[in-house]
């Protein structure tokens, strides 16, 4: 009972977070109730005792994909009038992609798959059992090739990023932090000696009048 | 809701209070004491008014910033400003909850706390990110910024170098992390893992935005950064928040690397004072970075965070995982 109304409380934050980041006019407010919606969703993951994947979703996208996401949203200087422009020419085109979507996912979520007889709630795991060492066991054996060609591909994508966005400028200088340190006093400073030079008594002359 | 699960809750409560307090005169006395240290270092005297040796001094900074006017700039976005402090405090207080001062006394002993911590502290960006952007003010956004930059490169390189420590202790519970340690000072983490403690106290100091790399606040440079706008208690509780993240990361240091309340010598007796001379000294260090150190470059820190420690870190972990696999595999457990 006391879990059936934690499940409750998080739901409801998670639907009102989501609608939220539709809904809402500033993109930064919107950006922050997606925060809010991943670490609710974290807090469901956590009552169906998949901690290392609630604690992951909090890492990566809370606390990473999520700050670099703001970042960018901060800097955008947005026109709300420009963005509403031509809301209902896009109208129909949005309400089609969107029934098309909630027909597949009623296809899938329908109970054929996902209902209750084929699932079943999970059953409690002793208290020694470790959510991460099993996730761990199954990547690295069972799943060992399709996980390395998910990594090799990430690694790609990484390549063809900074490829793409690499712009090497001719004219702009660059720091070589080895050359730095090694710099001695000699290639920056040369100290001169030379005899004191006197103005022909402007200096003196000057502070006593200011003092007078 | 019967009247065990009431008595659990009510007993939890009474812990997280018995927890909370003495962190926070520990955040107090360690405004003090960093007044102190640095005072003495340039040969000052520092605080030695209120009270014998100034001893009373946090005490009455608390009062005097609870005292002041918190003061919400117009053009402010009112409700993300008041959200930004809290956003602050609140990861910086709740990853203390699996912090284990000895191998029973802790809060909650979870069996992934090492990924717990990471998660929780990785949220403390958010205050500073809002309450930047939220000031309306471009010295505050320019902190935010450089700050939000900084704490998501550097949080790469902790990352990497608790990778290190959770092969060595082939466990993400802290308790059992520093129960791998046991049997005198060599047998410490580290000792196999020299680089990646090094990364993880520097990268510790990154994290806190403390100096060298307090370039989110800059006060030669953007006045004070992120919390420009901020008075009264509202900033006092940033201040609250940098130095209970500074004494969480100097615990994770000590339960990590320096074997938490275990004892140098294994014929002295363990306790919580190894662990609170161990966590005084690194948070000593913290004190010492500040006094020696001119303030870093901006590039000079994402050159360092992301070309130095990452790949450090990466060859470190190789190396560990295959030292494993030979005769002299103990070395590294």
């Amino acid at each position: 009972m006391y879990t059936t109304a934690i499940f409750y409380f998080f739901s409801a934050i998670l639907v009102f977070a989501a609608l939220r980041v539709i809904t809402v006019r500033n993109p930064v407010h919107a950006a922050l109730h997606l925060v809010l919606a991943f670490f609710t969703a974290a807090g469901l993951w956590m009552l169906l005792e998949a901690e290392f994947l609630a604690i992951v979703l909090v890492l990566v996208y809370v606390g990473a994909v999520m700050v670099l996401f703001l970042f960018v949203v901060m800097m955008l200087d947005i026109n709300l009038d420009r963005l509403r422009e031509g809301f209902w020419k896009y109208m129909p085109v949005a309400v089609l992609v969107s029934v098309l979507l909630m027909i597949e996912m009623a296809l899938i979520l329908g109970g054929r798959y996902f209902g209750l007889e084929v699932m079943g709630t999970p059953s409690p795991q002793p208290a020694d059992y470790s959510n991460t060492r099993a996730l761990g066991r199954l990547l690295y054996t069972d799943y060992v090739y399709a996980f390395e060609l998910a990594a090799v591909i990430l690694l790609v994508a990484i390549v063809a990023a900074i490829a793409l966005a690499l712009r090497r400028r001719k004219d702009s200088k660059f720091i070589d932090p080895a050359e730095q340190v090694k710099v001695k006093r000699d290639d920056r400073l040369r100290i001169v000696k030379m005899a004191a030079e006197k103005a022909p008594g402007a200096g003196i002359q000057d502070s006593a009048e200011k003092g007078a | 809701m019967d009247w065990a699960t009431i008595q659990t809750v009510v007993w939890t409560l009474v812990k997280i209070l018995a927890l909370v307090v003495p962190l926070m005169l520990g955040v107090a006395y360690l405004t003090y004491a960093e007044r102190k240290v640095i005072g003495w270092m340039q040969v000052r005297i520092g605080p030695n008014r209120v009270g014998p040796l100034g001893l009373v001094q946090p005490i009455a900074d608390g009062l005097k910033l609870l005292m002041k006017e918190i003061i919400i700039p117009a053009g402010a976005n009112r409700g993300l400003f008041i959200l930004g402090p809290i956003l602050a405090i609140a990861p910086a207080l709740a990853a203390w909850a699996v912090i284990p001062f000895t191998d029973t006394l802790v809060l909650a002993n979870i069996d992934a706390g090492l990924l717990y911590v990471l998660a929780i502290t990785s949220m403390g960006v958010y205050g500073v990110i809002i309450a930047g952007w939220a000031s309306n003010s471009k010295y505050a956004f320019l902190g935010a910024m450089r700050s939000a930059a900084q704490m998501v490169s550097y949080e790469i390189a902790m990352g990497f170098a608790l990778v290190g420590v959770l092969m060595a202790a082939q466990s993400l519970n802290l308790v059992d992390i520093v129960k791998g340690q046991a049997g005198g000072f060599w047998h410490w983490y580290f000792i196999p893992l020299f680089p990646l403690f090094l990364v993880y106290l520097i990268a510790g100091v990154a994290e806190t935005n403390r100096a060298p790399f307090d370039v989110a606040e800059g006060e030669s440079e953007i006045v004070a950064g992120f919390h420009v706008e901020y008075s009264g208690m509202a900033f006092a509780v940033f201040f609250l928040a940098e130095y209970a993240n500074m004494i969480l990361v100097s615990a994770l240091t000590t339960l990590m690397f320096l074997g938490g309340w275990l004892s140098p010598l294994p014929f002295l007796p363990d306790g919580i004072l190894w662990w609170l001379l161990k966590t005084g000294f690194v948070l000593f260090l913290f004190l010492w970075f500040r006094a020696t150190f001119p303030r870093y470059r901006y590039d000079q820190i994402m050159r360092l965070g992301w070309k130095v420690f990452i790949p450090i870190t990466i060859v470190w972990i190789v190396v560990v995982g295959a030292m494993m696999q030979t005769p002299y595999g103990h070395l590294f457990h």
